[in-house]
């Protein structure tokens, strides 16, 4: 499904290499963690995949179920299939929360040759998955992210997800700033969308979200690569003893 | 002290091109005092401090610059709403085409009709509130207006309107220079909405005076666009009463000068006034607002909200003023104006002022200009919007505090259409 070669990116503003050959396949209905120290680019990794402005791609390549993810604007990654969930969502003024969600899923459609979601459907769809990730009816209706909790915008990021039905989903660090209760509710939610055709990137720091979604492979990046792949019991290695035995042993 | 020599030869060349109606009726005392004011002031120029960022010559020049009229399919503003029509075209009523001004609940008179009439009300109105607003700052334009406006409404509401009073202006020539003067009185406890829409002449110089009683309403929402070429200058004079509320609003899209000033009173306690706009302008398109609003009262409110969305060497405007007067306490005063610049070739002038006499007020001013979020715009191209659409989303974003300013949601929902159609048709 996504499959990562040899991927070498720098700052394009700075002469500074972040990921230095990253290796990665993701298959259908599996989902992958990614676990690593701070900065050894597992954020960079994800905005990458996504089309975020700022890097430059020196070598390898991305590829999303045939379609080469590099040379797509962000807009058609997102109709290939790809979602990004964001460590911080954008708070966007002015825009409706459900306007927003409407917007994205037909825009989608509409390049994908679909056709539009009339708005009875919409609604109704919408619905019954906010009402899955205790989303009220205010939250629907105020500006994208506006005024909402750390806990709230992560919900938000799993119902657009589930709204737009990707084929691959990246979460990155979606644990971050959330209370035990809010974890297991985006948890809950990340696990009811988990189908055989669709993958997981889980890109976390901490293997307690790895509780709630029990990955296949477990990966460990370190400095721009990833240095060692295992069960989900390698998570919880990292969770015991750190990262530094495990870069001692590569090095 | 005289006037300086180029003033005193423009002001003599523009004067030398105009005629005061010749039936002027009761109006010719309130005309020709204001001739008088012109003549005083003298026309504006580059060098007047007020018109610092907007260069007046196309306003006070003898000809207008002729602009070539835009032809357009889209169906006519505010089209879906209940409304009487009144149409001037390049700035002449058409009895023909417009509706019965008696459905609108309210006393209409034509201005050109009236001043042979003793219409009290309308005396007591026509050029005073204008006069008052030439302190401390001189409006010549208005007064030039006062003195040469060749046809214009009397709308007297006693109270609720039954439908609202849309003013239509349409261009049909290219070289036209029309001067309109509407008299708005607001009886105590009355209800009234003035829309209006259109192009209106080559060159266009409007004089609005708004009277709101006690505990009157008045609401106005004004869609300026389409033509390109045309040039504005514009005046709402306001003075509210106890209890008054009076709420404007203005759209515009392409135009290659347009001045609106807005100047407003409050004489009686816990009145509000809340003046708006936002605007959209693509290459040669220069907008400004200057407003002015005078607490002279206690427990009032006042909000000024100016969005502007700039692009290809547009220029925006805004000079805003909240004066509050001795013994005004309790004035809550709000001021923000921002600009959002598409591109690095736009440019947003600002003069922000306050200037407060009262001890015991709340007041704030803010002016911004910056681009577009990019953070945002990948966060909705990231969800699959398009970038045109996602600037769009993001533009209407930014406008949304302007747009929300409009308190009827059918005409609100009119203006977003029109700005959307217009960003649709404006992508860079």
């Amino acid at each position: 499904m996504l499959e990562i070669k040899n991927l070498h990116v720098k700052l394009e503003e700075e002469d500074k290499q972040i990921l230095k050959g990253v290796d990665l396949t993701v298959e259908p209905g599996k989902v992958h963690a990614i676990m690593g120290p701070n900065g050894s680019g597992k954020s960079t990794l994800s905005y990458v995949l996504a089309g975020r402005q700022g890097y430059t791609v020196t070598e390898g390549s991305a590829n999303l179920l045939g379609h080469d993810l590099l040379e797509m604007e962000p807009e058609e990654r997102a109709a290939a299939g790809l979602f990004l969930a964001f460590q911080y969502p954008v708070e966007i003024p002015g825009v409706g929360n459900m306007t927003f969600l409407r917007t994205a899923v037909n825009a989608q459609r509409k390049a994908r040759g679909e056709e539009e979601m009339d708005a009875a459907s919409f609604l109704k769809e919408v619905r019954a998955r906010a009402k899955d990730l205790k989303i009220d009816a205010d939250m629907l209706k105020r500006p994208v992210n506006m005024g909402f909790s750390g806990g709230e915008k992560k919900r938000n990021e799993i119902l657009q997800m589930a709204m737009l039905e990707p084929k691959m989903c990246i979460l990155d660090e979606t644990d971050s700033g959330l209370d035990v209760d809010a974890m297991r509710l985006v948890a809950d939610g990340v696990n009811a969308l988990r189908s055989p055709d669709r993958g997981f990137l889980v890109i976390t720091h901490y293997q307690r979200l790895l509780d709630h979604i029990v990955p296949d492979v477990v990966h460990i990046m370190a400095a721009g690569r990833i240095i060692k792949t295992g069960g989900a019991d390698l998570a919880l290695e990292v969770e015991k003893n750190g990262y530094a035995d495990i870069l001692a042993e590569v090095a | 002290m005289g006037l300086a020599r180029a003033k005193l030869d423009q002001t003599e060349l523009r004067l030398g091109c105009m005629a005061m109606p010749a039936a002027a009726g009761w109006t010719r005392t309130a005309r020709e005092a204001a001739l008088t004011r012109v003549t005083q002031m003298g026309l504006p120029g580059r060098r007047d401090e007020y018109w610092r960022f907007t260069n007046p010559a196309d306003l006070v020049g003898p000809e207008p610059v002729p602009a070539a009229l835009f032809g357009t399919s889209k169906r006519p503003a505010y089209d879906g709403i209940d409304r009487v029509r009144l149409v001037f075209v390049d700035g002449v009523f058409d009895a023909v085409a417009s509706d019965d001004p008696a459905l609108a609940g309210v006393e209409i008179t034509r201005l050109a009709v009236a001043q042979r009439q003793d219409i009290h009300w309308a005396s007591e109105l026509y050029g005073v509130l204008e006069a008052r607003g030439q302190t401390p700052v001189a409006r010549p334009l208005a007064a030039l207006n006062t003195a040469f406006a060749t046809d214009g409404v009397l709308i007297r509401a006693t109270g609720k309107a039954a439908k609202p009073v849309n003013l239509v202006y349409l261009h049909k020539s290219e070289t036209s220079d029309a001067f309109l003067h509407h008299c708005i009185k607001v009886e105590s406890g009355a209800d009234l909405t003035v829309l209006e829409n259109g192009p209106a002449a080559a060159r266009f110089n409007k004089v609005m005076e708004v009277e709101v009683a006690d505990g009157g309403a008045f609401h106005h929402v004004r869609s300026q666009g389409r033509d390109h070429e045309r040039r504005a200058a514009t005046h709402i004079f306001a003075r509210l009463g106890t209890g008054s509320t009076f709420k404007s609003f203005t759209m515009t899209a392409n135009g290659a000068l347009t001045r609106n000033e807005c100047v407003i009173e409050m004489t009686g306690d816990n009145g509000v006034a809340h003046v708006a706009g936002a605007c959209v302008g693509d290459g040669a398109f220069h907008h400004d607002d200057t407003v002015f609003v005078t607490h002279d009262a206690q427990h009032c409110e006042s909000r000024q909200v100016f969005k502007k969305v700039l692009r290809n060497g547009a220029t925006g405007v805004f000079q805003g003023k909240i004066l509050v007067k001795h013994g005004a306490q309790k004035t809550d005063g709000y001021q923000i104006s921002q600009a959002l610049l598409l591109d690095g070739d736009s440019q947003f002038l600002v003069k922000p002022e306050l200037e407060i006499y009262a001890d015991d007020v709340a007041c704030s001013h803010g002016s911004t200009s910056g681009a577009i979020d990019e953070d945002a715009l990948f966060y909705l191209r990231s969800r699959g919007v398009p970038r045109s659409e996602a600037t769009d989303l993001l533009v209407l974003s930014f406008l949304a505090e302007a747009i929300e300013e409009i308190e009827d949601p059918v005409i609100r929902d009119e203006i977003l259409q029109r700005l959307a159609g217009w960003l649709a048709r404006h992508r860079g």
